[in-house]
């Protein structure tokens, strides 16, 4: 059996084709665009809400377990609903109206926030055909949008008129947009690599082995730069300086209350979700599945393993160790987190990209 | 490129948005205190403006990182076709980077990369 024909047991363009099928048998061209269109933003939006309710769920238990504790384990069973009462909790919450903020820009920031998680979210190649924006520009299209939420935090920051949201969201800005760096750097490695910047067709050339184990030396050293820049992009783990809570009382949303709060918390989460998507898409193999050049039998049954079950396994064990970071390591102080970007990873990841392109340029990969 | 998708992933996440503040709206009770409106500081009035002067550190990094995003973002469409350029795409770009390295030198010289 050859690799790279590899055919998924859930097929979604046989479904979405169907779907297609039956709505122009009913309906007029523009009619068809509109309810496909109604139906791509339902879907965004429930996987969006669902995944982020999975996330808090799943971060409560597992730095419940990290501390030797039980976590959430009263509503329902396991707790499984307890993220979905707080939901319904921050729902019902009075939205406080406070004196002398600037009320236009603190309105506008969780707008911003939001549009651009759900954006850089639409861009993940969750299955085999089964992906909101494919650009050709993927990558590229997919770091501009993520790093919108940067001007979100600097505004709920400074329209708060809070002196504690306003050093939050400095640091907040400071080290995101450091570590935006790192991250940008160490995607461009793996840009060099694939030869592309189309997310799809980056997991398509990934058939034959996962860029971390073809990509030699330096797409190693690339992946562990991204997980430690991806951890201090979402503000976690030791990254956690912006909401230190000692200091800081909450970071930049200390104003915000109610639902407002909750799309800080929301885009948090979805952003961990994206950083632990991308790193899945450019060096496990996006939704391919395990294969070992010549064990033909061992790749048939994982082959058996349907393509949206591979991306979220990944994309889980990815999460599961940036929130063991936050459990393993102290949190940094603010010079140390930038010492740590400007005169380690940087120069780390210029000379990585270097040799990168000499493994590529002259064959050296798998 | 398809904006239309764009178009829709943006207009869901503006739905999101209105969607559940509306509700937050709808369902959540109200009622007014003064002293609800104050910052959420120590229980006392604030001192002074909170909009004020910032410590420049900030705008030093803030500077740093605009000058090597641009060079990250003119590097792109050389990254995706250095596997075809070869040799020639490697040693052009080292002569780009050894610029950007010595500006960055120079600001670690600096001690532009101190917290003070």
């Amino acid at each position: 059996m050859l690799l790279n024909t590899y055919t998924d047991s859930i097929d979604f363009q046989a479904f979405t084709g169907w779907i297609h099928g039956v709505l122009s048998g009913a309906l007029p061209a523009w009619g068809v665009t509109l309810v496909e269109c109604v139906l791509i933003g339902l879907g965004l939006l429930l996987g969006y809400a669902l995944i982020a309710l999975a996330l808090i769920y799943i971060e409560r238990k597992v730095c419940a377990f990290f501390q030797c504790r039980l976590g959430p384990n009263r509503v329902g069973p396991y707790g499984t609903v307890q993220s979905v009462a707080d939901m319904i909790k921050m729902l019902i919450k009075e939205l406080i109206s406070i004196d002398h903020i600037d009320r236009f820009l603190f309105n506008l920031a969780p707008f911003i926030v939001i549009i651009s998680s759900v954006l850089a979210f639409g861009c993940l190649p969750f299955a085999k055909n089964f992906q909101v924006l494919d650009y050709n520009v993927g990558i590229f299209f997919l770091m501009a949008v993520s790093s919108i939420g940067i001007v979100g935090i600097l505004l709920a920051g400074w329209s708060s008129n809070n002196k504690y949201s306003l050093i939050g969201a400095m640091r907040s800005g400071a080290q995101m947009i450091s570590y935006e760096l790192s991250i940008g750097l160490s995607i461009m490695t793996m840009v060099v690599l694939a030869g592309t910047m189309q997310i799809s067709e980056i997991v398509e050339r990934q058939a034959d082995g996962w860029f971390l184990f073809t990509g030699h030396v330096p797409a190693v050293i690339a992946f562990l730069i991204y997980l430690v820049a991806g951890t201090a992009e979402t503000n976690r783990g030791p990254f956690d300086l912006p909401e230190a809570d000692s200091e800081l009382t909450a970071g930049y949303h200390t104003e915000y209350s109610g639902m407002h709060f909750g799309f800080f918390y929301l885009a948090e989460y979805l952003n961990l979700f994206i950083v632990a998507g991308i790193a899945t898409t450019l060096f496990l193999g996006g939704w391919m599945p395990l294969h070992v050049a010549g064990w033909d039998s061992f790749n048939a049954v994982m082959d058996y393993i349907p393509s949206i079950v591979w991306f979220l396994a990944k994309v889980g064990f990815v999460i599961f160790v940036i929130m063991w970071f936050k459990w393993t390591f102290p949190r940094l102080r603010i010079d140390q987190l930038l010492r740590l970007e400007w005169k380690y990873l940087l120069p780390l990841n210029l000379v990585n990209l270097m040799l990168m392109v000499i493994v590529v340029v002259f064959g050296l990969h798998f | 490129m398809n904006l239309t998708l764009l178009l829709v992933v943006i207009l869901t996440a503006v739905f999101l948005v209105v969607a559940a503040w509306g509700l937050d709206y709808l369902l959540s009770p109200r009622s007014f205190n003064k002293q609800k409106g104050e910052a959420y500081e120590c229980g006392i009035p604030t001192r002074g403006k909170s909009w004020m002067q910032f410590k420049v550190g900030y705008y030093l990094f803030a500077i740093l990182f605009l000058i090597f995003d641009v060079e990250a973002m003119f590097m792109f469409p050389w990254a995706v076709i250095v596997g075809e350029v070869g040799v020639a795409g490697l040693v052009n770009i080292l002569f780009f980077l050894l610029i950007l390295v010595l500006g960055l030198a120079y600001a670690w010289k600096k001690g532009a990369l101190e917290w003070k």
